[in-house]
């Protein structure tokens, strides 16, 4: 399965096109196009997963030859770990030019094969999820063609062997995303969120196509193994690297909701939530995250993360951890609170990335795309069951006793957000803080720490005010059906035992294993599992559920600080602060976009108005006197002149000449006479004289 | 040879002086008469080169026959027969002398520096050669073949003038 | 005898009748004036024969006098059958293939 990797985005793909075409007039008008490939993708994907498993064990055996022809130094005896085992590329040339060959192909080895089986799983999930919940909408069949469009894409990004091929995917994504943003665009809000989804990724793939032309350039290659390599030869240049790197992050911040390009993200919300859950949770956010770890080389050699210290990495993700927790304190729509929660979590990722806890991040990519998707669609599932499609929490509550599936399930997902033992946030996010500590990135220890306080906190306010207290919405609340509910069980279920994949202590390193690359990568150092650390952020994030329930179960109805931003000005001025998102889109949208708009586009128009517009306005004058001369006079005068005069000519002519045929035979034998008279003359002259 | 030579141009003078009858006179059947004097003086011009068949074929046939039709059809037509004057000559009569003097300056010229000073040798066998014996065996040998096909073609024209000229 | 004296003889009475056919009216003499150019020919061809001792040149004017009473048997039909159309033997009149 790993040389045919492509089959995975390609079955997708495929079902698009099917569903596109075919899908009205399916029985289930194109859902179960959608789901089939899916299926299909995914159990490839877990045969991808085994024959990779097989892969590394085989190499681990003592086959080195592959490893030996490979290994440029990398042969991992320095922890007595495996042997290098080069990963499963194919490529085809796609087309060359300039003496630059564009290739297309995958890339396998364990990091792929771990992202395509997320990515499958949560769409299939998704897919299945929608059928039920996107059930009377008026676009359901290009929801699924839409939807399949995206995991087609996604895994395209996901194996592409190449940046151009990553590149590709990205923006196929990134259109995915404003078409499915959008999706509703009946509501002009949904259309803005759509629009301003994309214009900031946009702006911040400007930084990564650069990027990608600075390696290219720096490398001489496009593809993903020859710039690793790159980026760990001796003769690399670290100030190019650093450079790349820089823009590659300004891409990565822009498409995984990083500060300060975040904004777009709660306002991606408006989408359909099998959309938020998807796209905005589990997968195309992270494909920053992705981009991160697959060329990690490049990243750690150009913010020179051995070294430690801060780097543009850590910093970001450090700030956006902080950032996105407090903001998710102060919402009243439950998507946005999980928006937020996304945009610190994420934040974690590229920390983690950042301090050198590469096994870290990725694990935590793993598993939060499973309980993140799983908070999104139980936040689907209580509007669609409980609220009749709001989201708004102050319309809910007590829900608990409606719809118990989704409260437990909810509860599992919020509490492996938190990092409670046992489940699979705890594991992973916890071996991030290690590493970041271990790797002296002491600062960033901290932050993360807080970001887990903060966490626990706003998760257990959300949790408190969907599903405790007294409902006060006006619908019927109800269980939702089992195309919904089914979703979420086999989610919890991946919330909880997914982190077991990697528990240290139970001598279980799969992930560090399997999917940590040995070919081209650097030599990271892991840290062990630390057990005062461990319980040290077990016992915050706990603390943190306490004070928060205590605050809220107890005293939301009266005590000291209930109105507290209402009264005192400095608390007041803070959350207004907040509120507005610490005016962050004040500052893109007014100043930024406003202060361009106003001047720059009425220059532009004037612009257009005299200089461009008179310019082809004379061009087009010009051209009209052109033709209307070239007509009256040369045509009507000259040509016509000329044709006309010339059959009026002929015409006289043969006025003339008709004269000479009188009809009289005698004139004619005149002629014959004088005719032949002179010929004989002439012939006479000519041989004789 | 004087004689010859002053046989030839009484001759000559008598036939140009006729020619320029027939193409100048107003009166048709006088001018049917200056081209007997034509025709006569051209067979005695024959005798003079010593072909006497064929003079007296001229004789027989053009002066016999041939004049004798012209007479019949000047009748039949109705041609003016009394002096009605330059009425006989079209409006071209310049032009025409024009191309006959032209035609007769090229035509001079050419024999005259083709032939300038040959002359004709006269002799016993010229005289032989005339003879009919002569002409009429090479006649029906040589020429067998064109002495058919103009008996065909006397014939042909015989009936096309009869068809020609029929009242119907 | 030079043969230029025949030659040119026949020459000048050729030109005569090329005056004759071009100029005349009457369809008769039109005739004539081709019976004269004829003879010229015919002079000619016997001074030919006279002058190279051959006797082809005289077969060819026994010829010649024949086709021309063949000719002016049928030209003769002609000139009548126009004067009976046209009541007038003048040639001038006929000009019905004027262009």
């Amino acid at each position: 399965m790993l040389e045919h990797a492509w089959l995975i985005p390609a079955l997708p793909a495929v079902a698009f096109f099917v569903i596109l075409f075919f899908g009205k007039r399916l029985p289930k008008k194109g859902a179960e196009v959608g789901i089939i490939a899916m299926t299909i993708s995914f159990v490839l994907s877990i045969v991808a997963a085994v024959d990779w498993i097989d892969r590394v064990n085989a190499a681990d055996t003592g086959e080195h030859g592959l490893g030996a022809f490979f290994g440029k130094g990398f042969m991992a005896a320095a922890e007595g770990e495996h042997a290098v085992v080069a990963p499963v590329v194919k490529s085809v040339t796609w087309w060359t030019s300039g003496g630059v060959d564009f290739g297309v192909g995958t890339y396998v080895d364990g990091l792929t094969v771990m992202m395509l089986i997320v990515v499958t799983l949560v769409s299939l999930l998704v897919y299945i999820y929608s059928t039920a919940y996107m059930h009377d909408d008026r676009r359901y069949t290009w929801f699924f063609a839409s939807l399949s469009l995206f995991s087609a894409s996604m895994l395209t990004l996901v194996v592409a062997s190449n940046t151009i091929e990553m590149l590709v995917g990205w923006e196929l994504v990134g259109l995915c995303s404003f078409m499915l943003i959008g999706f509703w665009w009946e509501d002009r809000e949904n259309s803005r969120a759509a629009i301003k989804a994309f214009l900031t990724t946009r702006t911040g793939d400007i930084g990564l196509m650069i990027g990608i032309i600075i390696l290219f350039f720096t490398v001489g290659s496009f593809g993903v193994g020859a710039t690793n390599s790159y980026a760990l030869s001796p003769g690399a240049q670290h100030d190019l690297l650093l450079a790349a790197s820089i823009c590659l992050m300004i891409g990565i911040i822009g498409k995984s909701g990083q500060f300060p390009l975040h904004t777009w993200l709660p306002d991606a919300m408006a989408g359909p939530t099998p959309v938020s859950a998807l796209i905005h949770a589990a997968t195309m956010v992270v494909a920053g995250v992705y981009l991160g770890a697959r060329l990690y080389p490049v990243f750690y050699d150009g913010f020179s993360i051995e070294a430690g210290g801060v780097n543009m990495m850590a910093l970001i993700g450090g700030i956006t951890i902080l950032i996105g927790a407090v903001l998710a304190f102060v919402q009243r729509d439950i998507k946005k609170v999980l928006a937020y929660s996304t945009i610190s979590q994420i934040g974690y990722m590229v920390m983690g990335l950042g301090v050198g806890a590469w096994v870290a991040a990725v694990f935590h990519l793993f598993t939060h795309a499973f309980f993140k998707a799983l908070l999104f669609l139980g936040a689907g599932s209580v509007s669609h069951g409980g609220t009749h499609h709001s989201f708004d929490m102050r319309e809910m509550g007590g829900l608990r006793k409606y719809m118990p599936i989704t409260f437990w399930t909810f509860l599992i997902g919020s509490l492996a957000l938190a990092g409670i033992f046992p489940l699979a946030g705890f594991w992973s996010k916890d071996e991030i803080l290690v590493n970041a500590g271990s790797n002296g990135f002491d600062t960033f220890l901290i932050v993360g720490l807080i970001g887990a306080f903060l966490t626990a906190a706003y998760m257990t306010r959300c949790v408190y005010l969907t599903f405790f207290g007294e409902y006060r919405g006006h619908a019927q609340p109800h269980e939702s059906e089992p195309a919904i509910t089914i979703p979420l069980i086999v989610l919890a279920g991946l919330s909880i035992i997914a982190g077991i994949i990697n528990a240290a202590p139970l001598g279980l390193e799969k992930f560090t294993e399997y999917v940590e690359p040995t070919f081209a990568f650097p030599d990271l150092v892991h840290a062990e599992f630390d057990y005062p650390k461990a319980i040290l952020s077990v016992s915050i994030a706990a603390v943190a559920i306490g004070i928060a329930a205590f605050y809220w179960f107890r005293h939301e109805e009266t005590g000291p600080l209930k109105g507290l931003t209402q009264r005192n000005k400095l608390a007041h001025a803070g959350y207004t602060f907040l509120e507005n998102k610490y005016y962050l889109d004040h500052l893109y949208e007014n100043v930024i976009v406003d202060g361009i708009r106003g001047p720059v586009s009425a220059a532009a128009y004037w612009v257009n108005q005299h200089v461009i517009d008179g310019v082809v306005n004379g061009a087009g004058r010009t051209a009209t006197r052109v033709g209307s001369f070239a007509y009256d006079t040369i045509d009507q005068r000259v040509v016509d002149g000329a044709v006309n005069g010339m059959a009026y000519e002929t015409g006289e002519a043969g006025e003339e000449l008709r004269k000479v045929q009188s009809g009289k035979v005698q004139r004619y034998a005149l002629w014959l006479f004088a005719a032949t008279g002179v010929l004989a003359l002439a012939v006479f002259i000519t041989n004789v004289l | 040879m004087w004689e010859q030579q002053l046989a030839f141009w009484i001759l000559a003078v008598a036939m140009g002086a006729a020619a320029l009858g027939v193409v100048r006179t107003t009166n048709i059947v006088h001018a049917a008469l200056y081209l007997v004097v034509v025709l006569a003086g051209a067979a005695a011009q024959y005798i003079l080169l010593a072909a006497e068949f064929v003079a007296w074929v001229q004789v027989l046939i053009y002066i016999g026959a041939v004049v004798i039709l012209f007479l019949f059809g000047i009748m039949l037509t109705r041609a003016p027969m009394g002096g009605e004057g330059r009425r006989l000559d079209n409006d071209q009569r310049w032009g025409a002398v024009v191309v006959a003097l032209f035609v007769f300056g090229v035509l001079v010229a050419m024999l005259v520096d083709a032939f300038g000073g040959e002359e004709i040798r006269f002799g016993s066998e010229l005289v032989a050669q005339g003879r009919t014996g002569n002409v009429g065996s090479d006649l029906f040998r040589e020429f067998l073949v064109p002495f058919e096909v103009v008996s065909m073609l006397l014939l042909a024209a015989l009936i096309g003038a009869v068809v020609l000229a029929r009242r119907d | 005898m030079d043969i230029n004296q025949f030659l040119i003889l026949s020459a000048f009475l050729f030109c005569v009748g090329i005056y004759g056919v071009l100029a005349r009216r009457n369809g008769v003499l039109v005739l004539m004036s081709i019976e004269l150019m004829l003879n010229a020919v015919s002079i000619n061809l016997i001074a030919f024969s006279a002058f190279g001792r051959e006797v082809a040149g005289q077969v060819f004017a026994l010829f010649v006098i024949t086709i021309a009473a063949a000719e002016v048997g049928v030209g003769l039909a002609i000139v009548l059958l126009i004067y009976r159309n046209l009541s007038s033997p003048d040639l001038d009149e006929v000009d019905q293939l004027k262009g």
